[in-house]
């Protein structure tokens, strides 16, 4: 939930690869596994499913190679590093591959992430054999050159410069600094301007070679494509991809902070843009559930929410307010943004600490509860509708250890969830006290009282 | 190319992403493509009916997902607005949330998220268009909330001015603190002097705080009625199921007074137009802007290959001359905007690399055009432009949304079925075809160009 200014390079990295509660996870009735898994002799696991509605294939290549492994002097790294694989490989130029994959009017894009990195393809069926072969040689021989590597920099340098003018991304930034500190969830995804200059050939070759590795991969092909095709093409294509061992340096958790921290930034812009909130849960705590659900109802389910409801649709203050947790593999965070003129943010914060006191201190109602769960557990289907859709969500599943049967999973999970568990998430994951306020807008006007 | 003045100027309910201008090329391919499918059983086909009250319905049945997407759209938007009152037609799509004398407030979203549903709105400068996606076993839910809230809105007058106030929020959010897009639509402000098209889907922030609660009535009065709104529905359901319960809730809604579709011509223009914006900003941006003709004009097709073969992909002429060769920009793209009533734009644009002077980038994209005036590109181009088309329509059907969109625009600026009559004309567009609507149209003096000139101000 981002404001995305969907021209910034690197806002949307950000959404990619962290799970976002918002309204996200429902059930469907499933009708048969959602999708075949195996794992390849190489290491790398496999995810098939064959939808033959359109004569179309998508493949989604999910590396653990994000940002959260990249050392903190080399921020930028692991973006930068995806940033290149379709700049040039050992046989084909940059020019050469987008020829040949816009000629067939397929698509071949990479993006990096905080916890995984990705690489997409989008083709016809009929071009399925230069899709794996272009996506292939990517992942597998990109050639780094100095050349593209220069270009490549300032591009990156020139987005980061532009970021600046957006403020919903400088109050991003600054607030995901303060909750993380140093850990590498803390910084930017595409590194620094001073990072990415100080980057050498080396660094991204060392990085390529030891984390881009078919054991530490996941594919997922969603289309027209049958099992012993898809064999085939992985086996042409990368067969010789081998297993390596890979270093298993793991971040340790953030911790939370002890005492309220305010950050006013100053811009003369007719808005101030509000973030308050503090750290949140990995993916894998039992209580993501409860936590979707509470969420829900605080400020993650849109007009039927609370913050919504106080501050757009009753106090007009806002277009958009909302709240989310984004849980990660190591850690998350909890947050409310919004963005109201500057002379309203006072009482703008004061609302949305009100609810969150609110939903800690009072039990939700038994209605509150359950419509919830209706909306969580009834808006899956509309998750996975699509190929894209699919392709994504399962290297998603995968990567966090969701499990295929996760469809059916996730609704008795949220079903079971009880307004004791909606309260005692409440009280055990919000915080009023110890918190992260980001205000960027015109101070003079805005005249904090925080 | 829907956008611009659709998607991207067009407020929501929600917000959804902010789409800028070049995430526009994505659509606007898609678009194209559904004009184009030598693979006929991909082509798009809708099931059409009319009601006794002039309702029109349109029915896809797609059962590749157990989903589906349920939509009323209203033949009104900024165009129909006059100046002074600017912003209306989107002030009332917020208000449709606002409850009806049947239901009251706070019910609408609500009903549909209980129900495992999304729903949401936009408004462009032609149409307004509700929609909700549910599973398929429900898609029957919004039918009356929607039958209802064409008859019975509350407009009530508190309501109103509270929503007034998110609107400007909105407009702050998306305009006045977003520096390209107030270049945006000053160009526009500019290069249409009397078309309607010259202001902002939004409205100007002077006139909504001047829209009242009156304004709003008469502007339901006129426009929402059945024979002035389609419904659309593509996914996984039965035909004649939906249309039953469809006539059964909307068919007793009488009809509106009769609204002329006519059509507004824009005055001619002698001379290039050029307008700069100063605000606090970090790189500076250019938007050119050309008149053209609308995409059912003979020449719409033409122009659709003319704005892939400049832009589409990173192998098209402008990312690799100024983004990839010559390092001018950090973006730069060209697109054909024809997905309108009346003639409409061609744009081209670049954010500079840092470092990089405004009037480089600009000399860069103007030789891109100067180029494609005097030669036509290879066959090879046009091939990859219609091959670009064909797979984008196919990957487009992917969604149940971008169907209904596709066939709702077309019929909203001319009838859904256009989409195969246009589908020959891209057949038939040849390497001079192209050259010669870049002569025809791209030409100085039919040109409006913006510039945002960046200001330090920090303190």
């Amino acid at each position: 939930m981002h404001e995305s200014g969907s021209q910034r390079l690197f806002n949307r990295i950000l959404l990619l690869s962290l799970f976002v509660i918002l309204s996200s996870f429902g059930s469907v009735e499933c009708h048969g596994a959602l999708a075949e898994r195996k794992i390849l002799p190489n290491g790398m696991v496999l995810l098939h499913a064959e939808k033959k509605a359109l004569p179309m294939i998508k493949v989604v290549v999910a590396i653990k190679a994000g940002s959260v492994i990249e050392p903190a002097q080399k921020a930028g790294l692991a973006n930068l590093t995806a940033d290149l694989l379709n700049e040039g490989t050992l046989g084909r130029s940059s020019r050469k591959i987008s020829d040949e994959i816009d000629f067939v009017g397929g698509s071949l894009s990479t993006s990096g992430g905080i916890d995984y990195i990705t690489v997409t393809l989008s083709v016809l069926k009929k071009d399925i054999d230069l899709g794996f072969d272009l996506l292939a040689d990517i992942i597998l021989n990109p050639a780094f050159s100095e050349e593209e590597i220069r270009r490549r920099k300032a591009v990156i340098r020139s987005s980061i410069i532009q970021q600046r003018e957006d403020p919903g991304t400088v109050a991003s930034k600054a607030f995901l600094r303060a909750v993380y500190g140093d850990h590498p969830y803390g910084w930017p995804p595409e590194g620094t301007e001073e990072s990415i200059e100080a980057m050498s050939r080396q660094d991204i070759t060392d990085f390529h070679r030891i984390f881009y590795a078919p054991n530490n991969s996941i594919m997922s092909v969603v289309g027209d494509i049958s099992e012993h095709e898809v064999t085939d093409l992985t086996e042409k294509y990368l067969g010789n991809w081998k297993k390596r061992d890979i270093p298993q340096k793991l971040p340790q958790s953030p911790r939370f902070g002890e005492n309220p921290l305010v950050i006013k930034l100053h811009k003369d812009i007719s808005q101030a843009h509000v973030i308050l909130g503090h750290l949140g849960i990995s993916r894998d705590n039992p209580d993501y559930y409860a936590v979707s659900v509470m969420n829900y109802i605080l400020g993650g389910g849109g007009f039927a929410s609370r913050l919504m409801d106080n501050i757009r649709d009753n106090k007009g203050l806002s277009y958009d307010v909302h709240s989310s947790f984004s849980a990660n593999k190591y850690a998350g965070t909890f947050l409310v943004g919004l963005q109201t003129k500057n002379t309203s943010a006072n009482s703008a914060i004061d609302e949305i600490l009100k609810e969150i006191n609110r939903i800690i201190s009072e039990p939700v109602s038994d209605k509150d509860l359950s419509d919830a769960k209706s909306y969580l557990t009834g808006s899956f289907p509309l998750r996975i509708d699509s190929n894209s859709k699919i392709a994504s969500f399962l290297a998603a599943v995968e990567y966090y250890g969701l499990g295929l049967d996760y469809v059916e999973r996730y609704k008795e999970l949220i079903g079971a969830v009880t307004t004791d568990d909606v309260q005692r998430v409440a009280r055990k994951y919000l915080n009023t006290k110890d918190y992260i306020l980001v205000v960027i807008g015109n101070m003079d006007k805005a005249s904090l009282k925080y | 190319m829907l956008t611009t003045g659709n998607v991207y100027s067009g407020g929501c309910k929600l917000p959804l992403k902010r789409i800028k201008i070049y995430t526009m090329k994505k659509l606007a391919v898609f678009f194209l493509a559904l004009l184009f499918s030598p693979l006929a059983s991909y082509a798009l086909q809708a099931e059409e009916y009319l009601l006794d009250n002039g309702l029109k319905v349109l029915i896809v049945e797609d059962h590749k997902a157990p989903t589906a997407t349920f939509q009323v759209w209203y033949r009104v938007g900024s165009r129909n607005e006059s100046t002074g009152k600017t912003g209306l037609s989107h002030l009332l799509e917020h208000m449709m949330f606002k409850g009806t004398s049947r239901f009251g407030p706070k019910t609408f979203s609500r009903t549909i998220q209980r129900a495992g549903g999304m729903d949401n709105a936009f408004t462009t400068k032609e149409y307004t268009g509700y929609f909700e996606f549910l599973a398929s076993d429900r898609i029957s839910l919004p039918i009356e909330l929607e039958a209802d809230r064409m008859q019975n809105l509350a407009l009530n007058p508190e309501a109103v001015l509270s929503e007034r106030n998110v609107v400007m929020e909105e407009r702050r959010l998306r305009y006045e603190d977003d520096p390209q897009n107030l270049v945006h639509e000053e160009v526009l402000a500019t290069a249409f002097k009397n078309h309607p098209y010259r202001w902002p889907v939004i409205g100007w922030m002077s006139d909504l705080r001047d829209i009242s609660p009156d304004d709003l009535i008469r502007h339901y009065r006129t426009y929402y009625a059945p024979n002035n709104a389609i419904i659309l529905v593509v996914g996984d359901v039965k035909p004649s199921e939906i249309l039953s319960k469809i006539r059964e809730a909307f068919g007793s809604i009488p009809r509106g007074p009769a609204i002329g579709m006519s059509s507004d011509e824009e005055d001619g223009q002698s001379g290039e137009k050029r307008i700069y914006v100063k605000k606090e900003a970090e790189l500076p941006y250019i938007l050119s802007v050309y008149k053209v003709p609308q995409i059912t004009h003979e020449d719409g097709p033409a122009l659709e290959v003319l704005g892939s073969i400049l832009s589409e992909g990173k192998s098209s002429r402008i990312y690799n001359s100024l983004v990839y060769e010559k390092q001018l920009a950090v973006s730069a793209w060209a697109g054909y905007d024809g997905m309108y009533r009346d003639p409409f734009l061609f744009y081209a644009g670049a954010t500079a690399a840092h470092g990089r002077k405004i009037e480089d980038v600009e000399a860069g994209l103007l030789d891109e055009v100067e180029k494609i005036r005097r030669e036509p590109p290879t066959g090879y181009e046009v091939m990859k432009a219609k091959n670009q088309i064909e797979a984008s329509f196919i990957m487009g059907q992917d969604s149940f949304y971008m169907q209904a969109r596709t066939i709702g625009s077309f019929e909203m600026i001319g009838g859904w079925r256009l989409i195969e009559k246009y589908l020959e004309g891209i057949r038939k567009v040849s390497p001079e075809d192209v050259r010669r609507v870049a002569g025809k149209y791209l030409v100085a003096d039919k040109r409006t160009t913006g510039i945002l000139v960046p200001l330090m101000n920090r303190k």
